[in-house]
């Protein structure tokens, strides 16, 4: 696509807000519409997009297989370990009260967390099946 | 706080340990770290039992949500023997796994296959042990799609076909399940099955509960391979990787006739209120049918594990006879069965691995004369066979007591002619298990193939813990038998 | 039976759904199939959150009367299902057409015909 010079520039203009919005989906999750599954795939969009524009090879680059594969790992850690917190502070597996003095906290922290783990988890397995599925076939001119 | 825990520790060790597996799994990492969460999750499964035993049924609040409104995990002795069944043969399955893996999964692809068999191990586990409807349903679906990849690593590209077979009639499995329990939330608007019952008995027949249980029913008989639905079962089983069909054929389908179990008595409590007295012919129909063709196929298949697939689908008609009773001694030995199936099918397709692992195949071809070279496996295989059959002194044969005494209970008719059936069935059993035995003790081996020795001692070991298993408990049955008996009462009665 | 229209029409697109699994020999559209009769019971699901006159599920400071969120976040988790099913799906179909040079299934059932039973 390289002969593509409108298309290579705004998608390049439009990556950062792509991802910019997918956090704000992320962070406004806990109070209102939104959360870690919806900002996954806005984020993984933005790769996604990138990929299409500017070829796998150079997707490969920026987000590596073996990292995304970790961070698909590394996310459901993140969501079961914070369940494992609260199972370790006393209370039951996945209950937010204890992970602060105050349980109103612990709601907020723990939810926080949780859709941190499920946004990361999402947006690597979206990454990782781009790259699978477009990674089959003829190589790659470029 | 472990004690208090436990039935959240039995989830979440093998979840855990599934994502563990895929950041640190290189080499011998992914097999230790399985084999280490499925021992721990074993371990966890005889506490938990030991736990029912004492002090009753447990219930556990999943994030500190009181029920019904949060997820409840809720075992009783029903879930706890199916999670001491789903967990132990998965803690005999892992030694075993080491060097059959090892032979047919390239080392590339070991790390996401252990990983995949931990989300198994976790779907299996978490569908015995939730008191949550829709809950049940997320784990299958857990539990299925790791065992699609699974299957789809099988050595041959047959592997594929079948595991997308298995897909599609999966996906239409749990589909059907889902409306089920969403016309079930729909007249009761509770997902917590405790509740749910209440307020299933406090109705009367409507055709939302109604189609809810059909539903129910065709949803789960596709998962559990009930013939006619059974046509996904025999590939998949075949084709699989040998460590999984042996796990798979041990305990996937076990979990769907508890499932069964748990919607058509906990929650329906029978359901004959609800004038749902069909589905028992239908079940008991459909089950005479898949105990007599399953078993008539298998007389005909050359591939050993194809037919012992086939044997799978008569055995689940069997269970599916006893829930058919609808009586104490038929959920008994339904109940039992699940456990000594488990056993004998296990120790079978263990056997199978090690001839696969040796001689690089399995059909009856393959299989000429290894009575000598294999002496413990094949001596394994003819224990087990043996239960299959149904020969007193194993395991086989308390299934089927409790069984024709189940059908005897029911008076003449139905009674004498499916008890009849039955042992007519068993007596195929006797054509297709002495078709193997045949070859492997009497005819001469092929050609100077000399080189086939006995498989590598843990193997070995894991197939014989399974095939002597068939005889312990077929000696002893205080512990499954009497299990079975207080799950058929709590299911028929409610009380613990 | 107008109260009841959204069920009706759910369950048409879910035979729909139902009858292309069934009926077509092409294993990209027998999954096309399987998605569609899933996402007719996703509409089963919403439809019967919805109460009539009811608002979002979020608070205001009023006493509005709101629809029930719970079939909307099961069916969150379900929809999650219904993609990594049809992820898995192509990739299986993927591998399939590496494996059998095509992914009708009567030509993958005549290849597995003519090959005598493998190990």
């Amino acid at each position: 696509m390289k002969e593509h010079l409108i298309l290579r520039v705004i998608s390049k203009e439009l990556i950062p807000f792509v991802m910019l919005f997918a956090l704000y989906v992320q962070m406004h999750g806990d109070y209102g519409p939104g959360g870690g599954f919806q900002a996954g795939v806005v984020f993984a969009a933005a790769f996604v997009l990138y990929g299409l524009v500017f070829g796998l090879k150079t997707l490969r680059k920026v987000a590596p297989v073996a990292v995304v594969g970790a961070l698909v790992a590394l996310g459901l850690l993140i969501y079961a370990g914070t369940g494992v917190a609260g199972l370790l502070l006393g209370g039951t597996y996945l209950e937010y009260g204890p992970l602060a003095h105050d349980p109103v906290h612990g709601h907020h922290y723990g939810i926080m967390v949780i859709e941190l783990g499920v946004g990361i988890t999402v947006a690597a397995v979206m990454i990782t099946i781009f790259q699978s599925f477009a990674g089959r076939g003829e190589p790659e001119q470029d | 706080m472990i004690a208090a825990n436990l039935p959240a520790l039995q989830v979440v060790i093998p979840l855990i340990g599934a994502p563990l597996c895929m950041l640190l799994g290189r080499g011998r990492i992914a097999w230790a770290l399985s084999a280490a969460a499925t021992w721990a999750g074993f371990a966890v499964a005889i506490a938990l039992l030991v736990a029912v035993i004492e002090h009753g049924p447990i219930s556990y609040t999943m994030g500190g949500w009181a029920p019904p409104w949060g997820i409840e995990y809720r075992v009783d002795y029903l879930s706890a023997f199916v999670l001491l069944i789903v967990s132990g043969i998965a803690a005999v399955v892992m030694p075993y796994a080491y060097h059959s893996v090892n032979s047919e999964i390239p080392e590339s692809r070991q790390r996401l296959f252990y990983t995949a068999y931990l989300l198994t191990f976790a779907g299996l586990l978490g569908m015995a042990i939730t008191g949550d409807a829709f809950n049940a349903f997320v784990f299958m679906e857990i539990s299925s799609l790791s065992s699609y990849v699974l299957i789809s690593l099988g050595r041959s590209r047959r592997a594929l076909y079948a595991a997308f077979q298995y897909l599609v009639l999966g996906t239409i499995g749990a589909t059907f399940f889902v409306i089920g329990v969403g016309l079930l939330y729909m007249v009761t608007g509770t997902l917590n099955m405790a509740d749910m019952a209440e307020r299933l008995a406090a109705q009367a027949d409507s055709r939302v509960t109604l189609a809810a249980f059909g539903f129910l029913v065709v949803g789960l008989s596709l998962k559990l391979a009930l013939f006619p639905l059974h046509l996904w079962l025999p590939n998949a089983y075949t084709y699989a990787p040998s460590m999984i069909s042996a796990l798979l054929a041990a305990t996937g389908t076990k979990v769907m006739v508890y499932l069964l179990l748990r919607f058509m008595f906990t929650i329906y409590g029978g359901g004959l209120h609800l004038g749902v007295a069909p589905v028992y012919h239908v079940l008991m129909v459909l089950g005479l049918l898949a105990a007599v063709t399953g078993s008539l196929v298998a007389i005909f298949q050359d591939n050993i594990k194809r037919m012992l697939a086939y044997s799978s689908i008569a055995q689940l008609g069997y269970m599916a006879l006893g829930i058919s009773f609808a009586s104490g001694t038929g959920i008994t030995a339904a109940t039992v069965h699940l456990f000594n199936h488990a056993l004998m099918k296990g120790a079978l397709f263990m056997v199978m691995g090690s001839v696969m692992l040796r001689c690089g195949g399995t059909t009856i071809a393959h299989l000429r004369g290894l009575g000598r070279r294999m002496p413990l496996t094949m001596a394994a295989f003819v224990i087990a066979g043996l239960s299959m059959i149904g020969v007193p002194g194993t395991v086989g044969f308390v299934s089927k007591w409790y069984l024709v005494q189940a059908a005897l209970g029911s008076g003449f008719w139905p009674g004498v002619p499916v008890a009849v059936v039955v042992l007519a069935a068993s007596l195929l059993a006797v054509i297709y298990i002495w078709r193997v035995v045949e070859a492997a003790y009497f005819a001469d081996p092929d050609g100077g193939a000399g080189a086939i020795e006995e498989a590598t001692w843990p193997m070995v070991a894991a197939t014989w813990i399974l095939a002597g298993g068939c005889v312990v408990f077929g000696l002893t049955t205080d512990l499954t038998v009497g299990v079975a008996s207080r799950v058929a009462t709590l299911l028929l009665t409610g009380a613990p | 039976m107008a109260a009841n229209f959204v069920y009706v029409f759910a369950i048409v697109i879910a035979m729909i759904g139902f009858y292309v699994v069934i009926d077509r020999g092409n294993l990209l559209k027998k999954l096309i199939g399987l998605n569609i009769f899933q996402t007719a019971v996703f509409l089963i699901y919403i439809s019967m959150g919805k109460i009539s006159g009811g608002t979002a599920p979020i608070l205001y400071d009023g006493d509005a009367p709101f629809s029930n969120p719970l079939p909307h976040v099961l069916i969150l988790t379900a929809i999650v299902v219904g993609v990594a099913t049809l992820a898995l799906g192509l990739g299986l179909v993927v591998r399939i057409k590496e494996a059998y040079g095509t992914i009708e299934e009567d030509e993958i059932q005549a290849q597995e015909a003519a090959e005598e039973d493998g190990p």
